[in-house]
């Protein structure tokens, strides 16, 4: 080991290794023992884990430390299957288990991705709810523990405890299965997962209550997990290369996105001297590898618009009009809220103030939008570009009023002084 | 220049409840430690003894008697052990204090023994 360099950096040892390798070691064991049995394949993992902290000190770090924690996994595999009085059931994974030869690296590694894969369809299965999807692909798809989705979801420790049940539950239940998904199945079943990654990122870039609004944590997990199925042969489509470059786009400007307090910054507001160029690039070049499809999805149009933002100079030298056209097109298969708002904020930006504003009545008559912190905000802007100060104070203290999170109210009220 | 082991005692179970990057840190910093010990030519070497209790062999004043033990019902085990080298015993132990097997929480405990050399 070189001076200076992160423990996490050297060799064998790499940053993320043990929360990549806790979702392969339940994807794999899943496999083995069936989904039925979704929880043990997970306790398998955990002791796997527990048990290289308990040697790991002091004998080193495997050369392979990859191959070491699947070895020890197959063990406890056999032993759990040895150990449980019914099984003769299981007779079939126990022989398979003995039998399995060890893999050349190669198809080990592409066998280890391939169950990875499977366990994620599984997670993100159409059967389950929203909920039960996010959570199952934070915690197997990522190696979250329970305590850190309940911090990036904001939720009680037991509330997730109980969605991670209910989840496994259902998988019994409904016997859903661990297969691949047939060949023309693939992108329908794809779009429930990358939505499910989507959902997370959401999750962690902009959390829905309490006193933080970015976990960067959750963030960075879900572009890690969208690299890999980015990289995929089976799932490397032009949808999944969108969110892959969407979502590197974000967080290239991860750390500008708060203030060292915890203050939410505005895009404009943002330094960009502080965004992350060398993410920015391999996100153009994603982005390129994504248009090679005969479908726009809806990650192409948002990778689009973030790609705009990400290579303009200034917030006011952005391409605006160009953006707009990416919400026009989002909103004819995708007219939610957000992106309506935020077609209103391109249309400002391109045609002054009082065109946003006149759009802006429009969205206001819409019942769904009225409670609509956003909404509100986005109109208080609006009139003070306008220089109309007062109407603007009384749209700001609305928004406040309707703010769910600590930061947002904090960047409100400064709004309002 | 006078040889300790550090006789590492922990639970074994309480690693359980770990999060994966959890544990992948605290293996670092075991790492990060033992490399400095090395690196200052203080290491000699260290090993994990296996899990579960062991076998104990004694006379019971008729005849060479086996059980199990000693650990079989004590909550702290010996882990593992490192063969150090230091000055004197109060070196060794402030060697054995920056161990991260002793960090806030860790609820572990190190026993430093001096090798006799005559």
């Amino acid at each position: 080991m070189t001076a200076g360099t992160a423990d996490n950096d050297v060799p064998g040892l790499v940053d993320r290794l043990f929360r990549r390798e806790a979702g392969r070691l339940t994807a794999t064991m899943a496999r083995r023992l069936g989904p039925g049995r979704l929880g043990l394949a997970e306790d398998i993992a955990q002791e796997t884990l527990a048990r290289a902290l308990r040697i790991w000190p002091f004998r080193g770090v495997p050369d392979d430390p990859v191959a070491w924690l699947h070895t020890v996994a197959r063990r406890l595999v056999l032993d759990a299957l040895r150990h449980d009085t019914a099984h003769i059931r299981h007779a079939p994974a126990l022989d398979m288990l003995a039998e399995t030869p060890p893999l050349p690296d190669a198809a080990f590694a592409d066998e280890l991705v391939d169950d990875e894969l499977r366990l994620l369809f599984m997670c993100a299965h159409p059967d389950l709810s929203p909920e039960m999807r996010t959570t199952l692909v934070l915690k197997t798809g990522c190696g979250l523990s329970v305590e850190e989705i309940a911090a990036g979801l904001l939720r009680e420790r037991t509330t997730v405890s109980q969605w991670l049940v209910r989840a496994k539950k259902r998988i019994r239940d409904r016997n859903l299965s661990l297969d691949m998904p047939a060949p023309d199945a693939v992108p329908a079943r794809l779009a429930t997962v990358l939505d499910a990654i989507y959902l997370a990122f959401n999750e962690g870039w902009s959390a829905s209550a309490g006193d933080r609004v970015v976990r960067p944590d959750v963030c960075l997990e879900m572009l890690a997990l969208a690299e890999r199925l980015a990289r995929h042969r089976i799932t490397g489509m032009p949808p999944t290369q969108a969110l892959y470059a969407l979502l590197t786009f974000h967080c290239a400007r991860l750390a500008t996105r708060t203030d060292t307090d915890g203050n939410l910054l505005l895009l404009a507001d943002q330094d960009r001297a502080l965004w992350d160029r060398a993410l920015i690039a391999r996100g153009l070049a994603t982005l390129a590898r994504a248009a090679t499809g005969d479908r726009l999805s809806e990650y192409h149009l948002l990778a689009g618009i973030a790609a705009e933002h990400a290579i303009a100079p200034t917030f006011d030298a952005t391409d605006w009009a160009s953006i707009r056209t990416y919400y026009d097109l989002l909103i004819e298969t995708n007219p939610s809220p957000v992106h309506r708002l935020n077609r209103v904020v391109a249309l400002a930006m391109a045609s002054g103030p009082l065109a946003g504003l006149s759009e802006l009545a429009e969205l206001e008559s819409d019942a769904a939008l009225v409670g609509f912190h956003l909404l509100h905000a986005t109109r208080g802007e609006l009139l003070r570009r306008a220089g109309r100060d007062a109407e603007a104070c009384v749209a700001f203290r609305r928004a406040f009023d309707l703010a769910r999170t600590e930061p947002e109210r904090r960047f409100l009220q400064q709004r309002l002084a | 220049m006078a040889q300790f082991l550090l006789l590492l005692r922990d639970n074994p179970g309480s690693f359980s409840s770990l999060s994966p990057a959890e544990m992948q840190r605290i293996i670092g910093e075991y790492k990060a430690w033992a490399e400095g010990l090395r690196a200052r030519n203080q290491l000699h070497n260290s090993n994990k003894l296996m899990d579960g209790s062991g076998k104990m062999v004694q006379h019971n004043g008729t005849s060479v008697t086996l059980k199990d033990g000693p650990y079989a019902e004590t909550k702290e085990v010996v882990g593992g052990y490192f063969l150090i080298e230091a000055a004197d015993y109060a070196a060794a132990v402030e060697i054995a204090r920056s161990c991260p097997h002793v960090r806030p929480g860790a609820n572990g405990s190190i026993e430093v023994r001096q090798i006799q050399e005559m």
